[in-house]
């Protein structure tokens, strides 16, 4: 694959010190993933992928071993620049989409390039703006998020992640919160976004997710269990079309 | 990220709770509004009795016998009578930046007119007196220098007393008024003055000659005091200088002998009654102090529940890119902001409450433009000291714990 690496990590260890016990959350972790992969990462509680996202989203450094985000050596990076880094780079999703209450999702949206002082705040109203549509909110963007369904405020969530650029988009457990009919317009939302080229790294425990993704690494005890592509993409947009219409 | 888009999230932040903010906010509002008021009354009687003085006639100066007096010990007679008529001829032909002056001695005594009479005093001084005092004779004459050199049987009586001794209203001109056993003619009365701002009746008061209280009424040979005027107002020191030197050189005092006498003047008089009232200001604006504090605790307060019902926005916002910088100016911003805002509505109540105090009370105030400004700034510091614990707190949250925050 001739494709530029997105993320680069080779044997990531990340020890925890809980009273005199060291816990080993990662225990030699290495991947590459290159631009334009939908990859998830799966396992069950207590195998690691909380730390691994931790850590790939530059909130957490690992204790031993190397990552590289875009080429960039974020091993020994400082709070400040990584917190730089997150901002350029990564593109949060989060279960509980983490909105701003009583605020506007152009307002939500705008947030990340708040704190980019090379934005001009009309750049980042269109910037915003546009993101809105891609998600399919553009009727919606004046809605204060508590006025908005779980599935739309994940839609918010998704245009946020998204009006940086990032040169990857980190969703964690995205569609947890969810009955199955919205988890599946998000995930096709999700595949429209890889099919348009971005890269995604989806953190899950459910292990449907994986049928739709490019590629699955599976996670237990710190270590990979499982690292393979997906040759057959499902549509969730077609499992979408197909179930039942709430009627309400 | 800038300030400006920083202040513009924390004014939304404050926005989201109202209520909580304005009530934060009363605190550094009372505090400041008291402040604010206890300064304009300080101010305000400061003023007051620096007109009352100047009035009085800031050029002043008071001569008085014995060293001066300091905490309660008691003097000797014979240190009281160290001020002789003779000082004051010598002060009288050897000084040259006086003015006016007096001698004065008083007697304390019954006034009586018939059937009405009334306790005063009799003051004994000379013609210039009015001038020092800057008092007039508003009906009949004052009288004279040969009445002086006579001890003659008359006096000038003041409001207070003709009221009182001819309370049916009769002209006072002419009457022969009693002063213990001695009969005065009275030839004149001043003009009316009210009360003090010590509380003093200004018009309780009869001028006598002063040779006459000296023979008639006291018989004894020296002054109690004497009264001068200094030329100028603001050479009042170079003044009395010169009178300390008269009075050493006439009282053949040795170098390392100390005064027998004490000089004052009346801005010196001035300076202690203002800072007796500087120090009542003082201490009330450090109770209205204390209450400011206690507002800056009150943000602190609200700061500190705000950072830990916040921590998943922190969390949020930290993820996304904020800096821990970024954290702590947005939370010191808000608690600026509450401070500030707070200290505008303070003033705005101060300057309220001074004027409702002017209206209603009729007390001297006035609103001090640094009184003001310093109230302001105090806010500010205020509002960074107690907003800075909480927005430490805020910007060194683990971002990983805080998204995760119920």
């Amino acid at each position: 694959m001739g494709k530029k690496e997105i993320i680069k990590i080779e044997n990531l260890k990340r020890y925890f010190k809980v009273g005199d016990e060291t816990v080993k959350a990662l225990r030699g972790v290495s991947f590459t993933i290159h631009e334009g992969e939908f990859v998830t990462i799966m396992g069950t509680s207590g195998s690691g992928k909380s730390t691994l996202l931790n850590t790939l989203g530059c909130l957490d450094t690992p204790t031993s071993g190397e990552y590289y985000l875009d080429g960039i050596a974020v091993k020994g990076m400082g709070k400040n620049e990584r917190a730089r880094i997150r901002n350029r780079k990564i593109g949060f999703i989060f279960q509980n989409y983490n909105l701003l209450p009583k605020t506007t999702a152009l307002e939500n949206v705008e947030l990340p390039l708040l704190y980019n002082s090379s934005v001009s705040a009309k750049e980042r109203a269109e910037r915003a703006e546009k993101c809105l549509r891609e998600v399919g909110l553009g009727e919606r963007i004046y809605h204060k998020s508590n006025q908005m369904s779980g599935g739309q405020q994940q839609r918010v969530a998704i245009a946020r992640a998204l009006v940086n650029n990032p040169v990857i988009i980190l969703a964690d457990e995205a569609t947890g919160n969810l009955d199955t009919r919205t988890s599946f317009s998000i995930l096709t939302l999700f595949q429209r976004l890889h099919r348009e080229g971005k890269t995604i790294i989806f953190v899950t425990h459910n292990p449907e997710i994986a049928l739709y993704s490019s590629r699955n690494i599976m996670l237990k005890d710190g270590r990979i269990v499982s690292d393979e592509y997906n040759h057959d993409i499902k549509s969730a947009e077609e499992v979408y079309r197909n179930l039942p219409v709430d009627t309400e | 990220m800038n300030i400006a888009s920083l202040s513009k999230i924390a004014v939304k932040a404050l926005g989201n709770n109202k209520m909580r903010c304005f009530l934060t906010m009363l605190g550094v509002i009372i505090g400041v509004g008291a402040v604010i008021a206890m300064l304009a009354i300080g101010q305000g009687s400061k003023n007051s009795i620096k007109a009352q003085i100047s009035e009085m006639g800031s050029n002043m100066i008071m001569i008085m016998p014995g060293a001066e007096r300091r905490g309660g010990v008691r003097q000797s007679s014979e240190d009281m009578q160290t001020l002789k008529p003779a000082d004051y001829d010598a002060i009288v032909n050897q000084a040259t930046t006086i003015a006016n002056i007096t001698p004065s001695v008083s007697s304390s005594g019954q006034w009586v007119n018939g059937n009405n009479n009334y306790p005063s005093q009799a003051q004994g001084v000379n013609t210039q007196f009015l001038d020092i005092r800057q008092r007039k004779v508003t009906e009949g004459e004052m009288f004279t220098e040969d009445d002086v050199k006579t001890a003659a049987k008359v006096c000038v009586l003041g409001k207070t007393l003709v009221k009182n001794l001819f309370p049916d209203g009769t002209d006072p001109l002419g009457k022969v008024v009693r002063f213990g056993s001695i009969p005065l003619t009275v030839i004149g009365v001043l003009d009316e003055k009210g009360y003090n701002t010590m509380g003093q009746d200004q018009d309780d008061l009869a001028l006598v000659p002063y040779t006459t209280v000296m023979k008639r009424m006291l018989a004894i040979d020296y002054l109690q005091g004497i009264q001068a005027s200094a030329i100028d107002e603001n050479k009042t020191d170079e003044t009395i200088a010169e009178i300390t030197d008269i009075l050493r050189t006439n009282h053949k005092l040795r170098p390392e002998q100390e005064d027998n006498f004490t000089i004052r003047s009346m801005q010196e008089l001035a300076e202690m009654i203002s800072s007796t009232s500087s120090m009542m200001t003082v201490l009330l604006a450090a109770v209205a102090g204390i209450s400011l504090l206690v507002g800056g605790i009150g943000i602190m307060n609200i700061m500190i529940v705000s950072v830990t019902e916040r921590t998943r926005e922190i969390g949020l916002r930290m993820s996304i890119g904020a800096t821990g910088r970024d954290i702590m100016t947005q939370f010191l911003i808000e608690a600026i902001i509450i401070s500030v805002t707070g200290g505008i509505l303070g003033i705005l109540l101060g300057a309220l409450a001074t004027w409702m105090i002017k209206i209603f009370a009729n007390w001297p105030v006035q609103i001090d433009p640094s009184s003001v400004i310093l109230s302001f700034l105090v806010c500010t510091v205020i509002g960074i000291i107690f907003g800075f614990y909480p927005a430490a707190k805020a910007s060194n949250l683990d971002p990983i714990e805080a998204i995760r925050y119920e």
